[in-house]
């Protein structure tokens, strides 16, 4: 169950971005997830629910982006889908192929409430 | 945006990385932040951290990766003993409770250090760090990391090491591959090992084992091992004694060496060779007391403050 470890992580740099912004509050977490980034999306959003507490985005919706594997073959340069466990070109058969996408982990954005949002 | 914190960067999501750190709107007013940033940031500034400090001790550090019981202390003790005359050897072990993996290394002679991780199922950048305080590396060639024995978590967690060595004894599955695609991708090198049991055991065919593992199009050698009748011992010893090699020059042209395939960071590689040269010269917070004083490979090298 790495997945607190990495939730830890996530709310810290999370935290560090409300600081530098005077948020109030933090309202999303929007993230990126590949399959071969070996981090399970229902697991995480688990973990963000207890990790989350008493910091400031105890509050915070957290959204997950499902990206697509996709590999592009060394061989004929065919790209296409692929599954976690058959990187292969899914045209020639080659396993020489380069991952374009798949293995992201990635924090896309953060919605925030800011200080200054109270005064308008 | 640094290329040096495992974000992933792409020609394609390039565009996206002109507004970071920068405050938008969305549409119904809110006040967002578009980051594009690896979850593991702190994780990563910490590997980058640790690795530059092995650099600056010419130290190249092997991650050693596999299920429990595959036979990773025993490939240390059968390595330490095999390159104690020409090469010195230190370990950092990693076990949920116990000592009994480092009191055996330790037996071989050589300096462990063992982080007792409790729960946790894997190491990380700030285990390893803290763990490196605890060593001395003056004149170490080779520092093992033996990481918990587990084949999903692991993966996930860059620890600041050059390469990645995922060990499958044969008692296990050959289909292991195939079911911890994450892991098995990561591997630098597939090390087979007990196969002095190949004799006795039916049901694992060593060229299955390797199809599952090009099925997830990695180049690795897979080599064939058993430290417990010194079969397949110098092909591994060998490989050892290139990477070795290999690093040191890169070090003498200023560049590290990272696993082929990095947590979240393979996008990075495909900048090429020149960020790969940039030690990470983030300021820390907190206080540090390293100075990277050694010269790995001849050359003049600056002293490293951090801190």
């Amino acid at each position: 169950m790495h997945e607190f470890s990495v939730c830890q992580d996530l709310l810290r740099q999370v935290e560090d971005l409300a600081r530098a912004h005077n948020a109030r509050t933090v309202s999303a977490i929007h993230l990126r997830i590949g399959p071969l980034s070996g981090i399970e999306a229902s697991l995480l959003e688990q973990a963000f629910t207890v990790a989350r507490a008493g910091t400031v985005a105890a509050a915070a919706v957290l959204a997950t982006e499902a990206l697509p594997i996709r590999v592009r073959c060394r061989s004929c340069g065919a790209s296409g889908v692929a599954s976690p466990n058959r990187l292969v070109c899914g045209a020639c058969g080659d396993w020489h192929t380069e991952l374009l996408s798949g293995d992201e982990l990635l924090l896309a954005s953060v919605e925030l409430e800011l200080e200054e949002d109270d005064d308008v | 945006m640094c290329e040096t914190c495992g974000c992933t960067l792409t020609a394609g999501n390039e565009h996206l990385v002109q507004g970071e750190g920068r405050l938008t709107r969305t549409e119904d007013g809110k006040a967002a932040i578009t980051v594009l940033q690896s979850l593991l940031h702190e994780n990563d500034h910490q590997a980058e951290h640790n690795r530059a400090h092995l650099d600056a001790y010419g130290t190249l550090a092997v991650n050693l990766m596999s299920s429990p019981g595959s036979g990773k202390t025993s490939l240390l003790e059968t390595t330490i003993e095999a390159l104690q005359s020409s090469l010195k050897v230190a370990v950092i072990e990693g076990d949920l409770e116990t000592e009994n993996d480092a009191v055996r290394v330790r037996a071989k002679g050589v300096p462990v250090v063992q982080i007792t991780t409790g729960s946790a199922c894997h190491l990380d950048a700030h285990l390893v760090h803290d763990a490196l305080h605890h060593l001395e590396l003056d004149g170490v060639d080779i520092l093992f990391i033996e990481n918990v024995g587990n084949l999903v978590c692991p993966a996930s967690f860059d620890l600041g090491h050059h390469i990645n060595v995922t060990l499958l004894s044969v008692t296990e599955g050959d289909d292991k591959p195939a079911k911890y695609p994450v892991m098995f991708r990561a591997a630098d090198l597939l090390l087979l090992s007990k196969t002095d049991l190949l004799a006795v055991l039916d049901d694992f065919d060593p060229a299955a084992a390797e199809a599952h593992f090009r099925n997830l199009a990695n180049p690795a050698p897979v080599l064939q091992l058993s430290a417990r009748k010194g079969e397949g011992v110098e092909e591994w010893l060998h490989w050892l004694r290139q990477t070795l090699m290999v690093h040191r020059a890169r070090l003498r042209q200023g560049i590290t060496s990272r696993p082929s395939v990095q947590p979240d960071g393979v996008q990075v590689h495909k900048h090429g060779p020149a960020h790969q040269s940039q030690h990470y010269h983030h300021h820390h917070d907190h206080d540090h007391g390293h100075k990277h004083h050694r010269d790995p490979g001849g050359q003049p090298h600056h002293d490293h403050h951090y801190g």
